[in-house]
């Protein structure tokens, strides 16, 4: 290969010097007006580019050289009193050369000086160049010398209002010369892949696409000429040079030529002839890249479509997308071979189209996913990974235009399309949609839609066939529950009975979810519904007596049910606070045999699942403190529950547990507000046997370490203390509060003391508080008084 | 010349003027000995008049036994130079025997002197037309001038003059359908044509259109045939494919033709063929020969 270019280096060299050493005698033939030297030097100059030799590249550079002398040689033609020869005779006298290549260069060239002599019309002057350059079948040669007749013809044309008009047929001779040499390009160019022996496909297609643009300049050419309006386009231009774009089959030239069409000519034309230009497409050869071709057209349609407002009703008017769709099906009916990636590109492209053009047009929409949902049920199953991305950019579109999902919702082929991805990336565009709802706050408001949706996202709802569980990333699965237990509270409308359906259909979908999911969706699911409760609560003046599809009974009856559930995962602690959360719920509808049974469920769950000793204290003060608030329990049920609670606070396992657990029991027995109880006894005592434990405490930190713990226990009793002292409680006085001060001095002051400054700082400023009490003076004050620090 | 002549031949000058000489057309004419000059053109059925005159040199007399002059139509073969043989011999004689002693000048006249051949100046085989004076002498030699002159004929264009069309080829490989405008052409003609590709299945090259000269001399056993390709006319250059169509277009001015001769007085004949040659890329040829007949066409 080296040597190849070595060689090609040397040959194109030979033929510049060959160039230039011709130039200079026939720059001495122009000085000295010689035509017979002039003709003589210049077509042997010509002659170097009679070598077939080169690539296509380093032939142009040779061309050119050849280019720029020829300039200087019509120059020297078009001056008749430097050679005295008439411009006719002149055409004839470059005739006589032997050789056809430096002939017809000539002939161009005197061609160019004829037509702008005006001694002859221009269309035959062009019409006899483009007729007599069929002798050149070289295929880079002709190429060549068709582009050198393009180039000089360019502005000789008889196009209307040209200076060159001619008779009626003017514009028609114009077309027909620029079609004709296009064609005849287009022959050559297509040929190349078949000549030229030894040859590597590979390098062919490349100096063949270096070629490309001398072919594609002639449609350039067409779409100047100003005479070419839109009759003419369709009825002349287009079908001609599709004519020839068909015909040559060759999906180099096809794809590329397509592509020069839509980008040339206006939008108008295509939007005018799309029919036709699309009648072309299912014609070409099935290795054509017809996608990115169609593509290009829509694209360009919608950017056109977008331009004004007048195109609008324009492509309504020529229904556009119908028939775009309509190609796109013939198109991937007719190539067989075209993978899916291919096809699902085009039906993204048209989706853009339609979504760009008539956004108002759901059903368009609609049937494109129709049509793929066609072709990929073809497809056993997708596998090819841009295949997939582009599945993706398909559902994505919709909701990216219309940010929001209840429009995708009402595509019924949208969940249709979805099926035929694979887990994984049902799980992504499932993340897609939920982001895209929670970006845009919508709301989806009929247990209908829900029903779609979580239809969409299954993928994350529950185990999908196949799915290798020990794959999933920890953090993904996360997040992506964390996701739907978001999405769960967009689910929602203010209508009970429809709020209801709404609940139904996503603890349908909710419980089927497995252990795994169930701890992220069941709260956001027991939420939900604990509003709706709250909801109904506050209306029940307007619904009183009638058959109400939605009573809070059914719904605290799913809420048991649901929280059931996460026995399965095993979950007690979650379950236990949200048995709690619906008792408070059920608390302020005032319906105490359901709290009542709320709280059961959570002290069972308490005594049987609950094994853990720090569970057990987070749990038993969530227990304490939910219980506190309670106020629609009658004197017995309250008894018993509070009775449970603090016999559960005293059997904690550590002794500093013990003591904190009880003293907030202590707050069961004082409920602040009207109907509050206030049972200063049994607070006193609560506190009193914390008071025990601690000392209890202390003293076994005194056997076990030799040292005493901290007397933080106490400071936060002494709290207690001030806070129902505060409260009014007749139990609590001023001498319990001073004693206990001095018990704790005492202990700190005790030899196996161990000083711990926040357990000071803790003291200090409670005992500052109280400083701060007795000065304020006033009621307070004056009660305070009785303490002495 | 003149001058060495005069050293060798003292005896006197003869020179011929045409009547019309100062109007008629001159052509240019290459004597034997290379060089080129300008001689009158005559055709046939003109007449050819003028004056000799005989100028002896300085103080001396010609004797002599009678001056005439002769219009001569020549053919000379090339294997037998030197050698004429004359198809057209006419006489006129000018003096009876007598003296010269000064410049004396003779009017002659040969009217619609019949002259069928055009000259012809060939490889093998020339065809002159000459005026020959002779100064008869019993001794010292007669004294004989020539002046050359050229006849060209023109025809008029032939009432039937078909186009030449035929398809030609080699099974299987190529075939090709050519067409040439007309069979006969004029020397300022241009050929016009088409070659259409109606199977291609080698790989050519390029193809040119010949025309070749071929002038046969002498009959029977000892014909001589010569011939000579006069223009080698590239009309296409790469490979076609079916169903091309290349067009032809050859001016035939640039050319050094002569009109068809046929068996020109059993001596010679001259006939033109057009040669379509096509190469391939193994630089094999392809041809196909058609006779084509050149006449000469009155200017307008």
């Amino acid at each position: 290969m080296l040597n190849g270019a070595e060689d090609e280096e040397k040959w194109l060299a030979e033929g510049i010097a060959g160039i230039q050493h011709n130039a200079f005698y026939m720059h001495r033939a122009l000085d000295s007006s010689n035509l017979k030297e002039v003709l003589k030097y210049s077509a042997q100059m010509l002659s170097e580019l009679r070598t077939s030799k080169l690539s296509p590249h380093k032939y142009y550079e040779l061309y050119m050289r050849a280019f720029d002398e020829l300039r200087k040689l019509e120059m020297f033609f078009k001056d008749e009193s430097k050679h005295g020869v008439s411009v006719v005779d002149l055409y004839e006298l470059v005739q006589h050369a032997g050789n056809i290549l430096p002939r017809l260069y000539l002939l161009c060239t005197v061609g160019s000086v004829y037509i702008k002599s005006k001694e002859a019309p221009a269309k035959e002057v062009l019409k006899d160049l483009v007729e007599m350059c069929r002798g050149v079948q070289h295929p880079i040669h002709g190429l060549f010398l068709r582009s050198y007749l393009a180039q000089i013809s360019r502005d000789k044309l008889p196009d209307i209002g040209s200076e060159y008009e001619g008779d009626a047929d003017t514009l028609k001779d114009a077309v027909e010369f620029v079609l004709q040499n296009f064609t005849e390009m287009n022959k050559l160019w297509v040929r190349m892949q078949h000549q030229g022996p030894g040859r590597v496909r590979e390098k062919q297609e490349k100096e063949r696409s270096e070629l490309r643009d001398l072919v594609g300049k002639n449609l350039h050419v067409l779409s100047q000429i100003e005479g070419v309006d839109l009759e003419i386009y369709k009825e002349t231009v287009l079908p001609r040079v599709l004519e020839q774009i068909v015909n040559c089959k060759d999906d180099l030239a096809q794809y590329y030529l397509m592509d020069c069409i839509i980008q040339v000519f206006p939008d108008e034309y295509h939007l005018q002839t799309l029919e036709t230009l699309l009648g072309a497409c299912p014609q070409l050869q099935p290795t054509v890249d017809i996608k990115t071709v169609l593509s290009q057209l829509m694209d360009r349609l919608s950017n056109y479509a977008q331009s004004s407002a007048d195109v609008l009703p324009e492509i309504l008017q020529v229904e556009a997308f119908a028939k775009l769709s309509n190609a796109i099906g013939k198109v991937i009916e007719a190539q067989v071979d075209m993978p899916a990636v291919g096809a699902i590109t085009l039906y993204v492209s048209l989706l853009t189209f339609t979504l760009r053009v008539h956004p108002d047009r759901l059903d368009y929409v609609d049937q494109v996913l129709g049509a793929c949902v066609k072709k990929l049920s073809n497809i056993p199953k997708l596998e090819d990974s841009r295949a997939i991305k582009q599945v993706v950019a398909l559902l994505s579109a919709p909701l990216e235009k219309y940010n929001d999902i209840v429009t995708a919702l009402t595509l019924s082929n949208y969940p249709l399309v979805m099926d035929h991805l694979d887990n994984g990336t049902k799980k992504v565009m499932a993340m897609v949609i939920i982001q895209s709802i929670m970006k845009n706050n919508t709301r989806i408001s009929t247990s209908d839609k829900v029903e779609v949706l979580f239809e969409l996202i299954k993928g994350l709802i529950k185990d999908m066939d196949g799915a290798d569980v020990d794959e999933l990333d920890e953090e993904d699965f996360k997040d992506e529950q964390n996701s739907v237990a978001g999405l769960i509270h967009m689910l929602y409308n203010d209508e009970p009975e429809e709020m209801l359906k709404i609940i139904c259909t996503v603890k349908k979908h909710t419980m089927a979810g497995g252990p795994k999911r169930l701890p992220f969706t069941v709260p956001s699911l027991v939420f939900s519904a604990l509003r709706l409760v709250r909801q109904l609560q506050g209306q029940e003046g307007d619904i009183v007596g009638e058959e109400v599809p939605a009573t809070p009974k059914k719904i605290y009856q799913l809420l048991t049910q649901v929280i059931e559930a996460l026995s399965t995962v095993p979950s007690p602690e979650l379950a236990l606070r949200l048995y709690l959360q619906c008792a408070e719920a059920a608390n302020d509808c005032d319906v105490e045999h359901v709290a009542y049974e709320f709280f059961t469920q959570a002290f069972v769950l308490y005594e049987e699942e609950i094994a853990d000793s720090k569970a057990q204290v987070t749990a038993i003060h969530l227990i304490i403190g939910t219980l506190q608030r309670m106020n629609v329990f009658g004197v017995e049920n309250r008894d018993t529950l509070t009775h449970k609670a603090t016999g559960y606070s005293a059997r904690l396992l550590k002794k500093a547990d013990q003591c904190r657990a009880v003293y907030a029991c202590s707050h069961l027995f004082w409920v602040d507000g009207q109907d509050g109880i206030k049972d200063g006894e049994r607070v006193f005592l609560c506190l009193k046997r914390a008071l025990r434990i601690a000392n209890a405490a202390q003293q076994m930190a005194n056997v076990a370490r030799g040292s005493s713990g901290p007397v933080t226990l106490f400071v936060e009793i002494l709290n207690k203390y001030v806070y129902f002292f505060e409260k009014g409680s007749q139990q609590v006085t001023g001498a319990a509060i001073q004693g206990l001060i001095e018990l704790i001095n005492t202990e700190m002051q005790s030899d196996s003391a161990t000083p711990d400054t926040a357990s000071d700082a803790f003291l200090a400023s409670t005992l500052r508080y109280i400083e701060f009490q007795k000065q304020k003076g006033g009621l307070m004050g004056e009660k305070f008084e009785s303490i002495n620090l | 010349m003149n001058f060495l002549i005069g050293a060798f031949k003292p005896a006197c000058n003869i020179s011929i003027t045409f009547t019309d000489g100062k109007t008629r057309k001159q052509v240019p004419i290459k004597k034997e000995n290379g060089r080129t000059v300008m001689v009158p053109l005559f055709q046939s059925q003109e007449n050819i008049a003028g004056k000799i005159s005989i100028e002896p040199l300085q103080g001396k007399k010609i004797e002599h036994n009678g001056v005439k002059v002769e219009l001569l139509g020549q053919i000379e073969m090339y294997f037998d130079r030197g050698n004429f043989y004359d198809f057209t011999s006419l006489v006129r004689e000018l003096d009876i025997p007598g003296d010269i002693y000064e410049r004396k000048t003779y009017p002659f006249e040969f009217s619609t002197v019949e002259m069928p051949y055009e000259t012809y100046n060939g490889v093998n085989v020339r065809l002159r037309y000459v005026l020959k004076v002779t100064v008869s002498r019993n001794y010292g030699g007669s004294i004989v001038e020539y002046q050359d002159f050229m006849v060209h004929n023109y025809s008029p264009p032939p009432p039937i003059n078909n186009s030449i069309k035929m398809e030609v080829g080699i099974e299987d490989c190529l075939h090709i359908e050519f067409e040439y405008n007309n069979s006969k052409y004029h020397l300022k003609d241009v050929i016009i044509g088409k070659i259409y590709f109606l199977l291609v299945r080698i790989k050519i090259k390029n193809m040119d259109l010949e025309i070749r000269r071929r002038e046969s001399t002498g009959s029977g056993a000892n014909t001589h045939v010569e011939t000579e390709t006069l223009a080698k006319f590239e009309l296409m250059d790469g490979a076609p494919v079916r169903g091309e169509s290349i067009p032809i277009r050859l001016f035939l001015s640039p050319y050094e033709l002569t009109p068809t001769h046929r068996n020109i007085n059993n001596k010679f004949s001259v006939k033109y063929y057009l040669n379509l040659v096509l190469v391939d890329e193994e630089d094999r040829r392809y041809f196909k020969q058609q006779e084509i007949t050149i006449y000469r066409l009155q200017d307008s």
